[in-house]
């Protein structure tokens, strides 16, 4: 009892997930930084940046619904950290498991941006409805092409299951090779749920200000902010999981690090994407999914469907 | 029902897609742009009523205040009104430095359009690379002049700082790295897909219509018409000098930035040509202190367009009249025009792409009321005291404190 407490607020749970969040976006923005060639923020800079919005004054519009402005941050917040809890980090088997926790996850993570458009949505701004109505018309465009990427992977490991994913990547090596192409797809899948790089539509400074989060102040903004950097930490360990799934066998702490280098890795390739790509329209990107990365894990499914055939049996 | 409903949303007067205050109301439907309306005058400083007030040695400075940008071009512009109205021969080799410090003005004008535009849809690595060149020219305009940005280099009469010879090697060496990054972003912006997506087809304007709203600069060379100050009335050193005029028939957004940084080619080649060719002699002649009666008009080709001084003398030390017609002012029509049906994702890039400065077009006409439509014109009284009348009403009286300070005293 003591230990799975412990494991949910502490390691690997909650607090680890914070902090690494914070770290994350200091690695995000550092990259972005110096592939710009500029110096970059130093490592305490999220931190300084969260402590500060928490101290701020948090103003709510007039004419927004209270309730449902103050709570969608932490909605969003706790479901992308409980999506957390399933994925295996540095052992083969997550924290908590069952059949079909993949689907859960995937599931777990649409939530923040649906909270992200009720919010934006409820709290009344001509911007912050603009950009709400944007992420959500996103979500349709990305959302096919990252569940058809990551679900047939699982449809190669024959399950429903995360962790028993992991299990079979690691009784057969070499085999998450042959993901790579949804690996590229879903990554490109994250990059938009992520709402960065190219796909930074709802959020676009130069057209509709700080879009869904217009009008978010203070402890909001900095959960919101904080949802932003846990999906970006969740979904990298969920990419990481998935399609990168090795060196689980050389123990918790060597495992931990392969873990922690996989994150790096994921994360460092979607700010070289957000460093080389102007921002697309939303027409163009939703051409852009349907045209190209639909496809694209469509052709990783057949190809894993009869891999299924040709190797498993 | 819902979904033929307009909206409209404020883009401005404070807008983080705008550098200055501005208000463009949008007329929405969906992502679909409607209808704009442009509002000028926020921004508003009255710097043709001050000019009358003060000399012209002084006017010069303030002038030079229009446009931080496009400082150079507003000084040189007025000065040569000046100069034509008294009638004064201005040295050969004053005309030379005038030359060069206009096209290092325009060189990191338009670096730095170049960055804005890359920031505008959403590629800022385009903004940091594009800035960091610019500080090159940035230290060289420092180093010939003394400062940044407001350079105070003109004098009715010629300029006052000269250009010596180490100064000249220091400019072609700064030119020779300028010219490669310059080839590096024309090939960065003629292929990578993305910047072409978001550009290509963006803002059209045909060459009818250019001609029609009377677009100037690159936004008109962009729609192919061949028209450049430097070219059909030389003034400066331009005449003596071999250059180009750029133009290119997309008529688009990808059209402008192509002709400008095309522009910058030539910009080097006009430097190094005017550097060679410059004279020995003097840099400026002595201009009297009061201009005789007359009136003058002065073109000049901006970074931006065509920018237009008009200066009107009495024959004392004021001028009777300054109007300055700078090149946004002309561009501004084409905006309502080329945002029509686009998406509003395109704005920003419309807007900037006329390379707008609205603080130098800025002027104002008439108030109109925004909730009831009325225009009226105020007078100086009548604003004094419809202010006086706000602050009552806020419950701050100025009369009574008047009254209560001098009773103080």
């Amino acid at each position: 009892m003591l230990y799975q407490l412990f494991s949910i607020l502490i390691f690997p749970g909650f607090l680890f997930l914070a902090v690494a969040a914070q770290f994350a976006e200091f690695m995000d923005r550092k990259i972005y930084a110096r592939l710009q060639n500029r110096q970059g923020p130093p490592w305490y800079q999220p931190f300084a940046d969260f402590i500060k919005l928490i101290a701020k004054e948090e103003l709510i519009p007039s004419a927004a619904n209270p309730r449902m402005f103050k709570m969608m941050p932490l909605f969003a917040f706790s479901s992308a950290v409980c999506a957390f809890l399933y994925i295996p980090l540095y052992r083969m088997h997550s924290l908590f498991y069952f059949d079909a926790d993949l689907i859960v996850i995937l599931y777990l993570l649409t939530i923040p941006t649906l909270a992200f458009f009720i919010g934006g949505w409820y709290s009344t701004s001509l911007f912050a409805r603009i950009g709400s109505v944007r992420s959500l018309t996103q979500l349709f465009a990305y959302e096919v092409p990252l569940f058809i990427g990551i679900l047939s992977a699982a449809l190669l490991a024959d399950t429903w299951s995360i962790s028993e994913l992991t299990v079979f990547y690691s009784s057969h090596p070499f085999y998450w090779l042959f993901n790579t192409i949804g690996f590229g797809v879903s990554l490109i899948a994250l990059l938009a749920k992520l709402e960065k790089g190219p796909f930074d539509i709802p959020e676009a400074e130069t057209e509709v200000v700080a879009g869904t989060f217009t009008e978010y102040s203070g402890r909001h903004l900095a959960f919101l902010r904080l949802t932003l950097n846990v999906e970006m930490v969740v979904g990298s360990s969920l990419l990481a999981a998935v399609f990168l799934p090795f060196g689980y066998e050389f123990g918790p702490v060597i495992g931990f690090f392969v873990y922690l280098c996989k994150v790096i890795f994921i994360i460092a390739l979607l700010s070289l994407c957000r460093t080389v790509f102007a921002r697309m329209r939303i027409d163009q990107m939703i051409n852009f999914c349907w045209k190209y990365l639909v496809p694209f894990a469509f052709i990783q499914l057949l190809f894993n469907l009869f891999l299924k055939g040709a190797l498993v049996r | 029902m819902r979904e033929n409903k307009k909206f409209r949303i404020p883009i401005g007067p404070q807008h983080p897609a705008l550098k200055e205050p501005e208000s463009f109301s949008v007329a929405l439907k969906g992502e679909k742009i409607k209808g704009v309306d442009v509002r000028l005058g926020y921004n508003h400083r009255g710097i043709e009523k001050a000019c009358e007030q003060r000399t012209y040695v002084q006017d010069v400075y303030l002038i030079e205040r229009i446009c931080g940008i496009c400082s150079h071009t507003h000084s040189t512009c007025f000065v040569q009104a000046v100069e034509e109205i008294a009638g004064l021969a201005v040295p050969k080799r004053a005309l030379y430095i005038r030359t060069i410090i206009g096209e290092l003005e325009r060189v990191h004008s338009h670096y730095l359009w170049l960055g804005v535009a890359g920031h505008e849809i959403g590629f800022d690595t385009l903004l940091m690379y594009s800035w960091r060149d610019r500080e090159v020219v940035m230290d060289v305009l420092a180093m010939l002049t003394g400062n940044r940005v407001n350079y105070g280099i003109n004098c009715i009469g010629g300029v006052r700082r000269d250009i010596d010879e180490a100064q000249t090697t220091e400019v072609l060496k700064a030119i020779d790295i300028l010219e490669e990054r310059t080839k590096y972003y024309i090939d960065v912006a003629t292929q990578e897909t993305t910047i072409i997506k978001r550009l290509s087809g963006v803002g059209m304007l045909t060459r009818e219509e250019a001609l029609r709203l009377g677009a100037v600069g690159p936004t008109a060379r962009a729609s192919g018409i061949d028209y450049d100050i430097r070219q059909k009335d030389p003034y400066a050193a331009y005449a003596e000098l071999e250059f180009d005029v750029i133009t290119d028939n997309h008529c688009d957004v990808y059209g402008r930035t192509v002709v400008r940084l095309k522009e910058l080619m030539q910009s080097y080649r006009i430097i190094r040509q005017a550097l060679k060719k410059m004279p020995q002699g003097p840099i400026s002649v002595r201009a009297p202190r009061k201009i005789p009666a007359g009136e003058a008009i002065s073109r000049y080709e901006a970074p931006r367009g065509e920018d237009v001084h008009y200066v009107k003398s009495n024959g004392t030390e004021q001028p009777e009249r300054v109007k300055v017609r700078a090149p946004t002012l002309a561009n501004i029509r084409t905006v309502k025009y080329m945002l029509r049906d686009r998406y509003l994702a395109d704005m920003p890039i419309v807007i900037a792409a006329i390379d707008p400065c609205f603080s130098c077009t800025d002027r104002v006409v008439a108030l109109s009321n925004s909730v009831t439509k009325k225009r009226e014109v105020m007078e100086w009284q009548k604003l004094r005291s419809y202010s006086i009348e706000w602050y009552k009403k806020q419950g701050i009286d100025f009369t009574d404190l008047n009254k209560r300070l001098a009773s103080v005293k």
